[in-house]
């Protein structure tokens, strides 16, 4: 692992300062000169392959890791990377906001890839000056997105030419998938996703992932007053008229099943509770942002256009 | 305030220099215990060999070694830093108050940190975007000591009258103040987006995960000073346990002890909160360890509470981040865990004191 010049200035400069200042100096300069002396991370590389050990702190990034078939070089993943199932074997971090320093760097990665919302932001910084590379990546629900992380995944595996051809194939099925929605005839169907995995049920105004799915899928998100998931009453739903509800598998589950769902008080004054009009995906799948967006793109809108 | 002003069984109780000994004998094997556990495996041998290549100063460091010297060290002296810190904290309300319920939660000093942590996790980058650019994590530390040390200028001017200060009057400021953060934090927790919200869940939770030695450096200096004070009150308070009266009278300025007490208790939890987020139960109750094993001796407690609260600290944290490794439990659930049963224990073996 190279370092970049400002760094080996810095380390020349810290190395004086050390030399030539007292007790003081010493104990600030030292933590960095004693990290520029040594990396870890290039002692750890794995030795059969010499390919970059990854921690992947994020659903979506999992996924494109077992999608580009460098699981190999995966040593731990977050509590949110639950596909596909073998993801649940490597050892997990804990929350991707919850991550520990001493437990990530005793997987004694080369890469931290995490999207920007992973933290705390502490021990990311203590990750960092340990020699590990983190890469953040910017979530703005679009399909860009996905883009984006298959080349950073991709580059941070040491894996280009996999990441490459992944990337054609999922911007094919991007482009049939549009077409598809595109051609799609009659009045756009108005949809309310219901996040309730628990306790209060929550939808999802503009800026969220949900509302990216809906209008991708060629619905209209029945929810235009906020950003973000908002607890809703149920007047206010009714002024939202949603002409279907989409849930997550998830969320069914945890009410109990779909008539327990209905069940909901909130619901009754709306259309799609008349016509009992109700749409349920898995919710990683439903708003993970992987390589699997295409397809759950193209099933949404199959599901719009049917249920 | 039995556990105070009951004089009964003093014959049978430890000496102070014995109990004082003790508490050190805990901090230092808690150190050492701490030291050697977690997720990434450094054992008490490779700790001796880091001592040894420490001490030449150009040798190649390994990457244990990074380990410990960056990320477990400065955490194991934030847990004895904070632990010290709540532990005398504690200590000084319950004299002072001469009540054992007493607590720095209690007259609203975490209550106000926490709003302002709050305030700056869910406020921040939308009201003060530059400041919030500029001070990046220090704006949750700052605002959060900046919290704890507003309430207790509130507390402290409510409780003031002519020329006194009324601890009832303290006291009740204090459960107001509580239930406005309550109410605030929940309004927060109302405006919050999801991701503010975990965080905020997080901090609430407290932890000494984020432990740079920037920040560790500063809050050991505040808490170092907070207790060198501290612990000079103890003959004052010893004399206040008899009745403010009674102290008034053996020339003690109680208004002067009082506020003494005060501003360290604000100086020190509000630090400590700052940098680690809400730990709970070690102010209540390693006072109350303290005081059944070895009397209300003040000169006893306040030192004695600071030691058993850095080991009470420093071991749920060995806990908090090996039991789930390489994820890592919220600290905030262990110190409960490891200090409730140790509490209830003691209540248990010494039921004729309380």
């Amino acid at each position: 692992m190279s370092y970049p010049l400002s760094t080996m200035q810095r380390r020349t400069v810290l190395r004086q300062a050390v030399a030539i200042g007292g007790v003081l100096s010493a104990s600030a300069a030292l933590p960095s000169l004693a990290l520029a002396q040594s990396n870890p991370a290039s002692a750890s590389r794995s030795a059969k392959n010499g390919l970059p050990r990854i921690v992947s702190v994020n659903g979506a990034i999992t996924e494109v890791i077992y999608a580009l078939g460098a699981q190999a070089q995966l040593v731990g993943t977050d509590t949110t990377s639950l596909y596909p199932e073998a993801a649940l074997a490597t050892p997990k971090v804990g929350y991707m906001r919850q991550l520990s320093a001493e437990g990530l760097l005793s997987l004694k990665p080369d890469v931290l890839l995490a999207t920007s919302d992973a933290g705390p932001p502490a021990v990311l910084d203590q990750v960092r000056s340990a020699g590990v590379k983190v890469e953040m990546m910017e979530s703005d629900h679009t399909w860009g997105e996905v883009q984006r992380l298959v080349t950073v995944v991709g580059n941070a595996a040491a894996q280009q030419a996999r990441a490459k051809a992944l990337l054609a194939d999922l911007n094919a099925q991007w482009a049939a998938t549009q077409k598809l929605v595109a051609a799609a005839r009659g009045p756009k169907r108005r949809v309310l996703f219901i996040l309730a995995h628990s306790g209060t049920p929550q939808v999802s105004g503009s800026k969220t992932g949900a509302d990216a799915l809906i209008r991708f899928a060629g619905g209209v998100n029945a929810i235009d007053g906020f950003a973000g998931y908002r607890p809703m009453t149920a007047e206010a739903m009714a002024v939202a008229a949603p002409d279907l509800i989409l849930t997550t598998t998830q969320g069914i589950t945890a009410a109990g099943g779909i008539d327990k769902f209905w069940a909901r008080p909130e619901l009754e004054l709306t259309p799609a509770y008349r016509n009992r009009v109700l749409v349920h995906m898995d919710a990683l799948e439903l708003l993970g942002f992987g390589p699997r967006l295409p397809a759950t793109v193209a099933t949404l809108h199959r599901r719009l256009l049917t249920a | 305030m039995t556990a105070v002003l009951s004089h009964k069984g003093a014959a049978v109780r430890m000496p102070r220099s014995m109990v004082l000994g003790l508490g050190s004998v805990l901090v230092v094997v808690s150190l050492l215990v701490s030291s050697a556990r977690g997720a990434y495996a450094i054992s008490l041998s490779d700790l001796w060999d880091m001592l040894n290549s420490l001490l030449a100063w150009d040798a190649q460091r390994s990457s244990a070694e990074l380990v410990f010297l960056h990320i477990r060290l400065p955490r194991l002296v934030l847990g004895l830093v904070a632990g010290a810190g709540l532990g005398l904290a504690g200590a000084l309300m319950q004299g002072m108050f001469r009540n054992p319920l007493a607590d720095p939660g209690l007259i609203g000093v975490s209550a106000g940190a926490a709003l302002a942590a709050a305030m700056a996790i869910v406020l921040g980058a939308a009201w003060f975007p530059s400041l919030s650019n500029t001070l990046g994590s220090w704006m949750l530390v700052c605002s959060a000591f900046a919290g704890g040390l507003l309430v207790t200028i509130v507390i402290y001017g409510l409780a003031q009258s002519e020329g006194e200060t009324r601890v009832g009057m303290m006291l009740l400021a204090g459960i107001a103040m509580n239930a406005l953060g309550g109410a605030g934090l929940g309004y927060l927790t109302f405006l919050a987006t999801d991701e503010q919200l975990r965080s905020l869940q997080f901090w609430l939770l407290g932890s000494l995960g984020g432990a740079r030695w920037s920040a560790v450096a500063l809050i050991a200096a505040i808490v170092a000073a907070c207790i060198a004070a501290g612990l000079r009150l103890a003959r004052p308070l010893n004399a206040m346990a008899l009745g403010e009266a009674q102290a008034t009278l053996l020339g003690v300025d109680v208004e002067r002890v009082k506020r003494q007490a005060v501003v360290i208790t604000a100086l020190s939890v509000g630090a400590v909160t700052a940098s680690t987020g809400m730990i709970g139960f070690i102010g209540l109750v390693a006072p109350h360890c303290v005081r059944l094993i070895a009397g209300p001796d003040q000169r006893v407690v306040l030192a004695g509470s600071a030691m058993l609260g850095a080991a009470l600290v420093l071991l749920a944290d060995s806990v908090a981040r090996t039991i789930v490794q390489p994820a890592e439990l919220p600290l905030g659930v262990l110190t409960a865990f490891v200090g409730v049963p140790v509490f209830l224990l003691l209540l248990r073996t010494f039921k004729g004191r309380v």
